[in-house]
């Protein structure tokens, strides 16, 4: 979609909420380099969310939405979840797909979308929860992979259903007693980073979203790639502070905490000899764009000076 | 006896049929509707017309096909909209107040809307409560969205309902148009004019 269709009828702008006509205004999209920075000093593509107060998900939300490259061109694909509460929220094309279906939706969107629009940048990004991605929807998850369809999935990891109750999850941590699962999960959290990687996924990282940088580096690198070369996969711990029996202020530390170099969501990355190339090649541009920005910037100083 | 159905304002009752599954049809070009019986096209104009000028609050709803200036045929629309809510209130008494108030989409919103600012099609019977709207007008909404939404005011309110519609109308609203081109939205604005002062106002 071209950002110049994103406007208001001039007789129709003085009566809009003001967050539409923020969103026309002060949006990053079509803006070159929009990344988690922009929170803060620009209109944010998310309005107001209905998750817990201080819940990881919300933050995980923002930052995604803040670094996806090419907004105005993305479709996302939803799932049942606690996602499913912030969709409804987001100034991004979404499709809500039934629970577990999304990467079979999505695999069908991102074909109809590249013949529909030929020689036109089109990203799809799945944004499930544990339960859609692992459990009820690993057919469909796997079979994307399998299949080599271009388009980036991203599991929020929460380790459990959480807006049901606190059931068991197959990405549940073993021996985790949970409201709804008392007895204790008896088998170990399911390795679905390295399934992914033998399923032909060429980027994989299993992280938390402790810390915004990262957030956007893996955010853009999946969805390039994704773009270019083939299947894509981010898991990425959004605890449920209800759930494991924390404050809404915890939730952070609790990432900070599983991020360790010994604990289940230390860093961890997968990137195919091909996304390699593409990464770096991508890198170089974005240093020369750089470059050329800040050169940009100490002329115009200078002139402003003269 | 005539046994047909009209479509009246409501309250109905909490879901009303739709008006469809009770044998209202759709008019034909150059036709529209009043409470479910097919007339001229000219006649539905004056009815409409009528409703504004009687209406203690007369209000437009646009939704996102004329709010979105996203072609040509939309900017026109909402210039001719915006021409009928100031004819309207050009030609109300100060008792009346004429409001236009916008659908900008459809997504249901939590955890409330402002129901001072934006009607939403899953609870317009919020906005319409709220203002006190008696007649109201939907432009550029929609088919699903409006149906669903002109279903619920009649099932919930005692609002009255046109539908200014660019496809083939709505069974659901007590008048409805088809075909709308910015045209026919100033062509009712001229009706609005012609009529001023020959209805009587709301008692209050």
């Amino acid at each position: 979609m071209s950002k110049e269709r994103i406007k208001i009828a001039p007789e129709m702008f003085e009566i809009m909420p003001s967050e539409y006509q923020d969103l026309v205004d002060r949006a990053t999209y079509g803006k070159e380099g929009r990344g988690w920075k922009d929170i803060g000093t620009s209109k944010e593509l998310i309005e107001e969310h209905s998750l817990c107060a201080g819940c990881p998900e919300s933050m995980a939300f923002r930052y995604i939405l803040a670094s996806l490259p090419a907004p105005e061109d993305t479709v996302m694909v939803g799932s049942t979840g606690c996602t499913s509460l912030v969709f409804p929220h987001v100034g991004v094309h979404n499709i809500h797909s039934l629970f577990g279906n999304q990467n079979a939706i999505a695999s069908g969107l991102k074909r109809a979308l590249s013949v529909r629009f030929p020689g036109q940048v089109k990203d799809v990004v799945v944004l499930a929860g544990d339960g859609a991605t692992v459990d009820i929807g690993l057919d469909m998850t796997l079979q994307a992979w399998f299949r080599q369809e271009k388009f980036t999935t991203i599991c929020f990891d929460n380790e459990l259903y959480a807006n049901t109750g606190g059931q068991e999850s197959g990405l549940m941590q073993k021996g985790f007693v949970a409201k709804m699962a008392p007895v204790g999960k008896t088998f170990e959290k399911v390795k679905l980073p390295e399934i992914a990687r033998e399923s032909g996924c060429h980027y994989v990282v299993n992280c938390t979203v402790s810390k915004p940088n990262l957030v956007e580096k893996v955010i853009k690198n999946a969805i390039h790639v994704a773009r270019e070369i083939g299947p894509t996969y981010l898991q990425l711990y959004t605890p449920c502070i209800l759930e494991i029996g924390k404050n809404s202020m915890e939730g952070l530390q609790e990432m900070r905490d599983s991020e360790k170099p010994t604990e289940r969501f230390a860093y961890r990355e997968y990137v195919s000899d091909e996304a390699k190339e593409l990464l770096t090649e991508l890198a170089a541009k974005e240093k020369e764009r750089k470059a050329a920005a800040k050169k940009q910037l100490a002329d115009k100083q200078l002139a402003g000076k003269a | 006896m005539s046994t047909m159905y009209e479509v009246l304002p409501g309250p109905e009752h909490f879901l009303p049929p739709a008006a469809a599954s009770m044998g209202i049809r759709l008019p034909d070009p150059g036709q529209a509707h009043i409470h479910g019986k097919i007339v001229n096209e000219d006649e539905a104009m004056e009815v409409a017309a009528r409703q504004f000028l009687s209406a203690k609050v007369p209000t437009i709803f646009p939704g996102p096909l004329v709010l979105w200036a996203w072609n040509e045929k939309a900017a026109k629309k909402a210039t001719a909209i915006r021409h009928l809510y100031e004819t309207i209130k050009e030609c109300v008494t100060p008792s009346q107040q004429a409001m236009l108030i916008p659908m900008p989409d459809y997504r249901p919103k939590y955890p409330k809307i402002n129901p001072e600012i934006e009607i939403n099609p899953n609870h317009p019977n919020l906005t319409i409560w709220h203002n006190k709207i008696d007649a109201c007008m939907f432009v550029g909404v929609h088919c699903h969205q409006a149906n669903l939404s002109l279903k619920i005011i009649r099932g919930g309110t005692y609002c009255y309902t046109i539908a200014m519609c660019a496809q083939a109308g709505h069974e659901d609203a007590m008048v409805s148009f088809r075909d709308a081109t910015a045209d026919k939205i100033m062509k009712l604005a001229d009706w609005v004019k012609k009529l001023k002062g020959s209805v009587e106002p709301p008692k209050d």
